[in-house]
């Protein structure tokens, strides 16, 4: 894992005194409200319905167990002893008090964490493939330029002030496990013939109100210059986002507006002028933020055995359990889904019992997944039954990723100032309904549901195979339909199927849709995807409007 | 329709309801805000210790005031999901 060099952490803890100093110029009513704002905003500070919400970055979703340990003594500490892992890789407080914000700052900044460039018009935290570093099909580890990406945009004084929110995502694989061509910058690695490192870059993807797929601004840039290109990217966008109209501000709108032809020119033009400047990364930096990510020492006497003869361990490792790239060792999601539970949330009980683990079993690494899990990349498979029986201990085992229970949402109106309605009692109604059969819920098979509370997406709605949204309808929650997304490599929008609902209407249209799904499919394999997208919308209209 | 008197405490985030002479925790303890309001709002402002004050429409008698938008009762319960969280003046079934 990369550890902060002096650089870092001087950036870190200037940043913390600056900070610290605001919030106390604020407490002594020096700086009003309307001046403080922006600056806690760009802390990662927000004012949500019930206190402030505090989110902290997790640079590409990966932490050590010391980082987790701290994490759970925040939510001890300072919070009501729980966080909300997000969508974004990130964790979110709901419960902070600004009188102890400056110890809570330095309380995460010894352990290498802060929470600046987490909300506000700028590069946000830069996410990547929970699997990275483990995975059997990656080129390369690409956590090392989800790294570089984060040292070059930390700060980076051009671009603090965008026309609006910028978000990049970093693969390696041709699994696409971070959904990058739903963000801003979508970049995945790849080797060519020659056995060379270069990025396909994806750009003006994103979901929101205006939901757009990202396209291909460039098959090839060599690994030695993709900070440059990134650069000439943000560049073109800095200066002809709109700032007029906060709806049309994403770069997605610039692209779309000039269309990939042009804005591909335009980019080209500021590449030319920009690289010949030496903005790139030297190789010797590369190499010593390569070697940071080395991958640890597996053991060649680990051996692939496995016992299954527990049968619930048996459904947690089929389930829940992915192949590594070392013999001997696995994958292991630990569900944030569990029954009745909230998704995404942890207690801090929870997150200790995690850094344990990690520290015992899985080298020191955790990883936090855009679907609002946690997993330990590298686990020895003869130790799978002993972090198997720790997880259990404290409900983190159950057996549900990627089935129809493993639902995504967003905080909705339990916590949120924007919501329009309320996005976890959706999930958790519609998972009572699978969540006691497991034979169930495995016989429906891959299906993805997930759940914003408002039209700005968060829970990712527009990605899901189904998707719901949160709408105000006269002073009323209620809920739209949505299906056939996927933020995936086959990456596609979902669509709104027909009319709304109200709360127990939308569990009950859910409810009539699996069951279509399961007469209808071609096979038993075949995904409630594929039969939408083999039979188009209008059978699970009618199955579900009658 | 009544209206109530909320806001945000600077230091805490706590959410927060006008009694008529100081700030209470508790809904319950909420008065009806008359023609005043505007210029208390007015003043609250000014003095920047309370984020976000804002009158807000609420049905029923005083001691038992529940406002109109789902939004707010879940501002005056806690959030629905968390039981164990709640504030204890608004009931969460109210939501
Ligand atoms: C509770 C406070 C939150 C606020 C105020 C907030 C605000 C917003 C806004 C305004 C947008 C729309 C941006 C646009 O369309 O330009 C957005 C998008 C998004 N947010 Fe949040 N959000 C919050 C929480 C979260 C959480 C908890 C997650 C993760 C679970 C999250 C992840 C995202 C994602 C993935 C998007 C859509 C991707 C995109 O930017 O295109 N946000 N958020
Ligand atoms: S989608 Fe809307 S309700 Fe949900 S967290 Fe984002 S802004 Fe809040």
């Amino acid at each position: 894992m990369y550890r902060y060099d002096q650089y870092d952490q001087a950036i870190v803890d200037a940043r913390v005194a600056e900070f610290k100093d605001q919030v106390a110029r604020r407490l002594r009513n020096e700086i009003t409200e309307d001046q403080f704002k922006p600056l806690r905003l760009m802390n990662g500070l927000y004012l949500q319905l019930h206190a402030y919400m505090l989110r902290v970055a997790i640079p590409y979703g990966t932490l050590s167990g010391t980082q987790m340990r701290m994490l759970a003594h925040i939510a001890r500490k300072y919070d009501r002893d729980y966080g909300h892992f997000t969508t974004r890789q990130n964790i979110q407080y709901n419960w902070i008090k600004l009188e102890q914000f400056a110890d809570l700052l330095d309380d995460l900044s010894k352990v290498e964490m802060h929470a600046f460039q987490t909300s506000g018009n700028c590069i946000r935290n830069i996410s990547s493939d929970q699997f990275a570093g483990a995975a059997a099909d990656e080129v390369a580890d690409p956590r090392p330029y989800a790294e570089l990406l984060r040292q070059w945009s930390t700060l980076h004084p051009e671009f603090s002030f965008l026309p609006r929110k910028f978000k990049i995502a970093v693969i390696a694989s041709d699994t696409d496990r971070a959904a990058i061509q739903l963000h801003d910058i979508g970049l995945q690695l790849r080797r060519n013939d020659a056995g060379d490192l270069g990025f396909r870059v994806y750009v003006g993807g994103g979901m929101g109100r205006t939901p757009i797929l990202g396209q291909v601004v460039r098959d090839w840039i060599p690994v030695g210059q993709f900070l440059s290109y990134s650069e000439a990217i943000l560049r073109v966008y800095n200066r002809y986002g709109r700032r007029d109209n906060i709806y049309k501000a994403r770069i997605k709108i610039l692209v779309t507006e000039l269309g990939i032809e042009e804005f591909t020119r335009q980019v080209e033009a500021e590449w030319a002028l920009l690289e010949p400047l030496g903005l790139d990364a030297p190789q010797a930096e590369y190499d010593r933020i390569i070697a940071q990510f080395a991958p640890p020492a597996f053991d060649p006497a680990a051996n692939d055995d496995l016992d299954l003869s527990d049968p619930d361990f048996r459904l947690w490792v089929e389930q829940n359990v992915h192949p590594h790239k070392a013999p001997g060792y696995a994958i292991a999601t630990i569900s944030l889904k569990p029954r009745a539970g909230i998704p995404g949330d942890a207690s801090s009980a929870q997150m200790d019992v995690i850094a344990d683990l990690a520290e015992r079993y899985a080298q020191d690494e955790i990883r936090v997944t855009h679907s609002q899990n946690l997993v330990l990349a590298h686990v020895r498979k003869s130790d799978l039954y002993a972090v198997w029986q720790a997880l259990e201990a404290v409900d983190l085992a159950t057996p549900n990723l990627d089935l129809v229970t493993d639902i995504i949402a967003c905080p909705g109106m339990d916590y949120c100032t924007l919501a329009n309605a309320r996005s976890i009692p959706i999930a958790q109604k519609i998972a009572a309904k699978f969540e006691n059969d497991i034979a169930e819920q495995r016989d429906i098979g891959e299906l993805k549901i997930k759940v914003s509370g408002c039209i700005n997406g968060c829970g990712h709605h527009h990605a899901g195979h189904i998707g719901i949204l949160g709408v105000d309808k006269k002073g009323e929650e209620a809920y739209q339909l949505l299906l056939g997304g996927s933020g995936a490599e086959d990456a596609s929008l979902a669509k709104i199927l027909g009319p709304g609902f109200d709360e127990n209407g939308i569990v009950a249209a859910v409810d009539r849709l699996i069951a279509f799904y399961r007469s209808a499919r071609a096979a038993p394999d075949e995904r409630f995807l594929d039969t939408y997208r083999r039979l188009g919308p209008a059978p699970f209209k009618a199955a579900v409007y009658g | 329709m009544p209206r109530v008197l909320t806001g945000n405490r600077l230091e805490t985030g706590d959410v927060l309801w006008w009694n008529g002479s100081d700030w209470s925790p508790r809904i319950a303890d909420a008065v009806a805000i008359g023609d005043e309001g505007e210029a208390l709002v007015a003043r609250l402002v000014a003095e920047e210790r309370i984020n976000d004050p804002v009158l807000i429409d609420v049905t029923g008698e005083p001691g038992a005031f529940v406002p109109t938008t789902t939004r707010e009762r879940v501002r005056a319960s806690g959030p629905s999901v968390r039981a164990d969280l709640a504030r204890g003046s608004l009931s969460v079934e109210v939501i």
